[in-house]
C-alpha cells in the first residue's frame, strides 16, 4: 500500500452523484484546495512581505554603515595628507620669506635650513632655489642636481601661474620616485625665483601605510589620470597605472560602488585640494559583507522553518477540518436517505396492509361461497362420491388459503413501521423472507437451503427490522447469482450471548478494492441496472441497531458469505430477563 | 345456541350463516351495526361474530352496545385486516379471547364458538 492511499483523506475521492445540480457544493476536494489556498496566503503573504522588508532595511542599514565609514576614512586620511602637505608648503614659505634671496642663494645658509626642515617638520629630501630662467643656481641634498635647468619642465610653468605647487610623484632627473614642493618669490624688479623642496616619499608613504583598512582594503594616492602615486597593497606600485577608473570630480568625500571586474567594490575617494592628488580607499564589498551574509542565512533559514511550519499546519489543519466537514454531510445524508427509505418502507407497509385487507374480504366471501358449494355438495349422496366435484372445491378453497399465506405476509411485512422488541425465532424470520422470493429461486433454478444447527434460542429483536435485513441479504445474493446458483442460510448459536446467521451464495464474489466500501452509502455496482447503493449500507445500519454485527468473506468468481452476528437479548447490560425460551 | 353474524360484506355474512346453519348452528346476519342492534330488540342471542371494521360504527362500539343490552352475551371478532400473529395483540386490543382472520376456516370458527360458550 502506497503512503499516498495511507495518507489520503476520505472525501478525496468521493464524488457525489446524488447532489445533481448543486454537485459543485460538495466537491470536497475544492472545498479543500480553496481552503489551503486562502489559508496559506493569508498566513505567507504578510511573513514573506515582512521578511522582504525586513531583508532589504537590514541590506541597505549594513550598506549605508559601510558607506559612512568608508566616507570617514577617506575624510580623516585626507585631512592627515592635506596637512602634511599644507605644514611643508608652509614651511617653504616661511623660510622664503624669513631669507633674503641673497642669504638663500648661499649653500652654507641652505645647508642649515635644510637641516632644521628635517629636524623640525621630517621627510624633506633638499633644498634648492631657482631662477627666473629656471636655473638651479643653489642646491643642497643627496643628489648632484645644482646646475640644472628646469624652465621645459611641466611644474615650472605651472608654478609660474600659481605662485605655489606641489607636484605629483614622478622620477625626474634623479630618477628616483619623488614629489615636489615649491614656492614662488616675486621681486620688485617684475621678476622671480622658487624656493623648490623634494619631498621625502617614504615618510609620504609611510602616512598611508598606517591606516588600517578593513574588508581587505586599500588605501592609496593616485594621479587625475589614474597613475599610482603611492603603492597599492593590490593595484601596483607607485607610478604604475591604476586598473580602476579614476571616479569623475567633486570637492566633497564620495563613495561609490564598481566592480573590477566581477568583483564588487566600494570605493571611497576625495580630490585633494590645490594638489595633483585623489585619495582612494578601496574595499571588497564581498568581505565588507560577511557579517551580513551570516545575518541573511539565518534569515531564510528562519523563513524556510517558518513556511515548512505554516504550510504543514494549513494542509493539517484544512485537510482535519474538511474533512469533518464531509464526514458530517455524509452522516447527514444518511440519515436523510434512512428517512427516506423508511418512509418508503413505511408507505409500501400502508399500501400492503390496504391492498391485503381488500383482498382478504372478497377472499373470505369466495372461501365461504367454495365452503358452502362443498357442503351442498356433501348433503347429496351423488355428488358427495363424485370426486371431481369435491376435488374442484377443495381447489377453490386451497387457492384461497395460498392467497390468504401472501396477504399474510405482506401484512406482516407492513407492520415494520410499528415493530417493537419481542420474542423472535430467526429461522421462522428467514423462512418468511424466503416465501417472498421462493417463485424468483423457481423460476431462475436457484437453490435454497435453510439450516438450524443445534438448539437455537427466541431472540429478543425487532422482526421488522429482521425481515428487511434478510430480505436486503438475500436480494444481493440473487444479484450476484446467474441461474442456477446455490444460497445456503445456516444460523447457528455463537456463543452465550449471540447468535450468527450466515447467508453464502456461489455468486460473482466481490472485488477486494469493492470490499472496503461495500457498506458505504450510495456505493453500488449496479449503478445504472437499478441499483441504489443503499440496501447494505441499510442493512449494515439495521444490524448496528439491533446490537448486532456484520462480517463478510467473498472471493471473486467462488462467491460471497455474510454473517450476521446478533444478540440472544438486544440490551445485554440491561436488566436480566428470564431464560430465553428455546425456539425450534 | 343462536349466533348473529355481523359484517358489512353481505354475501360472506350469508353464506357463513347458512354454512353454520347446515352444521346445526342456528346462525342470523345482519350487514350493519344498526341493524344488528335492531335485532336485538327484537331477539336474544348467545353469541356475535363482529367484523372489526365497518363503516358508520365498528365492531369495537357496536360490541359495547350489545353488551350493554345482553351482558350474557359472548363475542367472537374477524378482521381482514391482520394476520395469524396478529392473534393475541388483537385479541387483547379488543378485550377478547376470540379473534379470528379472514378468510374464516368453518372449523375454527365452529371451534371457537363453542369454547366461548363453553367458558
Amino acid at each position: 500500500m502506497s503512503y499516498w492511499s495511507m495518507l489520503k483523506p476520505a472525501f478525496w475521492d468521493h464524488t457525489d452523484v446524488a447532489a445533481g445540480p448543486h454537485k459543485h457544493l460538495f466537491n470536497f476536494r475544492r472545498i479543500w484546495k480553496s481552503a489551503v489556498l486562502l489559508t496559506a496566503l493569508v498566513a505567507l503573504a504578510p511573513l514573506l512581505f515582512m521578511t522582504a522588508i525586513d531583508y532589504n532595511v537590514s541590506q541597505k542599514a549594513i550598506e549605508a554603515d559601510i558607506h559612512y565609514q568608508t566616507a570617514r576614512l577617506v575624510s580623516n586620511t585626507r585631512r592627515s595628507i592635506s596637512f602634511f602637505l599644507s605644514e611643508r608648503k608652509s614651511a617653504l614659505n616661511f623660510i622664503d620669506k624669513d631669507n633674503s634671496y641673497a642669504v638663500l642663494s648661499d649653500p652654507l645658509r641652505m645647508t642649515v635650513l635644510l637641516d632644521n626642515l628635517k629636524k623640525g617638520f621630517g621627510g624633506f629630501t633638499d633644498l634648492g632655489v631657482i631662477d627666473a630662467n629656471g636655473l638651479q643656481h643653489t642646491y643642497v641634498g643627496p643628489y648632484n642636481l645644482g646646475g640644472i635647468v628646469y624652465s621645459d619642465q611641466d611644474w615650472f610653468q605651472a608654478l609660474k601661474e600659481s605662485g605655489a605647487y606641489i607636484s605629483e610623484v614622478f622620477l625626474g632627473f634623479r630618477q628616483q620616485p619623488h614629489l615636489v614642493v615649491a614656492v614662488k618669490h616675486n621681486l620688485p624688479n617684475g621678476g622671480f625665483y622658487v624656493l623648490r623642496a623634494s619631498i621625502d616619499m617614504q615618510q609620504f608613504n609611510e602616512l598611508l601605510a598606517e591606516v588600517e583598512v578593513s574588508g581587505r582594503g586599500d588605501i592609496f594616492l593616485v594621479s587625475r589620470e589614474g597613475v599610482l602615486q603611492t603603492p597599492s597593497r593590490f593595484y601596483g606600485r607607485a607610478l604604475d597605472r591604476l586598473p580602476l577608473e579614476v571616479p569623475a570630480f567633486s570637492d566633497k568625500t564620495q563613495v561609490v560602488e564598481t566592480r573590477l571586474p566581477a568583483e564588487p567594490l566600494v570605493v571611497g575617494y576625495a580630490y585633494l585640494q590645490d594638489t595633483p592628488f585623489v585619495l582612494m580607499v578601496v574595499k571588497q564589498k564581498t568581505e565588507l559583507m560577511k557579517g551580513w551574509d551570516a545575518t541573511r542565512r539565518q534569515l531564510v533559514a528562519f523563513l524556510a522553518i517558518s513556511v515548512t511550519a505554516i504550510l504543514l499546519v494549513v494542509l493539517g489543519v484544512s485537510t482535519y477540518l474538511v474533512n469533518q466537514i464531509f464526514e458530517a454531510d455524509h452522516r447527514r445524508v444518511t440519515a436523510l436517505h434512512r428517512v427516506e427509505y423508511a418512509n418508503k418502507m413505511a408507505s409500501l407497509g400502508r399500501l400492503s396492509a390496504g391492498v391485503a385487507h381488500e383482498i382478504n374480504n372478497p377472499l373470505a366471501i369466495i372461501n365461504e361461497k367454495a365452503g358452502l358449494i362443498k357442503d351442498l355438495f356433501m348433503l347429496q349422496r351423488s355428488y358427495a362420491e363424485d370426486p371431481k366435484l369435491i376435488g374442484l372445491a377443495d381447489a377453490i378453497i386451497y387457492s384461497v388459503e395460498r392467497c390468504a399465506k401472501i396477504t399474510q405476509r405482506l401484512l406482516g411485512f407492513a407492520r415494520h413501521v410499528d415493530s417493537k422488541p419481542q420474542q423472535v425465532n430467526i429461522a421462522e424470520v428467514i423462512n418468511e423472507v424466503l416465501g417472498f422470493l421462493g417463485k424468483e429461486a423457481e423460476y431462475r433454478s436457484i437453490t435454497l437451503s435453510v439450516d438450524a444447527l443445534g438448539e437455537l434460542p427466541c431472540i429478543e429483536s425487532d422482526r421488522g427490522r429482521l425481515q428487511e435485513i434478510f430480505l436486503n441479504l438475500i436480494n444481493n445474493s440473487f444479484a450476484a447469482m446467474s441461474n442456477g446458483g446455490r444460497l445456503a442460510i445456516t444460523v447457528r448459536r455463537a456463543d452465550t450471548d449471540f447468535i450468527a446467521a450466515t447467508v453464502s451464495d456461489n455468486g460473482c464474489g466481490i472485488s477486494e478494492s469493492d470490499m472496503k466500501r461495500i457498506f458505504e452509502p450510495f456505493f453500488s455496482t449496479k449503478t445504472g441496472k437499478g441499483g441504489t447503493g443503499l440496501g447494505l449500507s441499510i442493512t449494515y445500519g439495521l444490524i448496528q441497531e439491533l446490537g448486532g454485527s456484520v462480517s463478510v468473506h467473498s472471493e471473486v468468481g467462488k462467491g460471497t458469505e455474510f454473517t450476521v452476528r446478533l444478540p440472544v437479548k438486544m440490551n445485554p447490560s440491561g436488566e436480566k430477563k428470564n431464560e430465553s425460551p428455546t425456539c425450534g | 345456541m343462536k349466533v348473529l353474524l355481523v359484517d358489512d360484506e353481505k354475501e360472506l355474512v350469508a353464506t357463513l350463516a347458512e354454512r353454520l346453519n347446515l352444521r346445526g348452528i342456528e346462525a342470523q346476519w345482519a350487514t350493519s351495526a344498526e341493524a344488528a342492534l335492531s335485532r336485538l330488540q327484537t331477539e336474544s342471542f348467545d353469541m356475535a361474530v363482529l367484523d372489526v371494521k365497518m363503516p358508520k360504527m365498528d365492531g369495537l362500539l357496536l360490541k359495547k352496545q350489545m353488551q350493554d343490552r345482553c351482558p350474557t352475551m359472548k363475542f367472537i371478532f374477524v378482521t381482514g385486516h391482520g394476520s395469524n400473529q396478529d392473534f393475541m395483540a388483537g385479541a387483547s386490543e379488543v378485550g377478547s379471547d376470540y379473534y379470528l382472520v379472514k378468510p374464516l376456516k368453518i372449523d375454527d370458527l365452529i371451534a371457537k364458538i363453542r369454547e366461548a360458550l363453553q367458558r
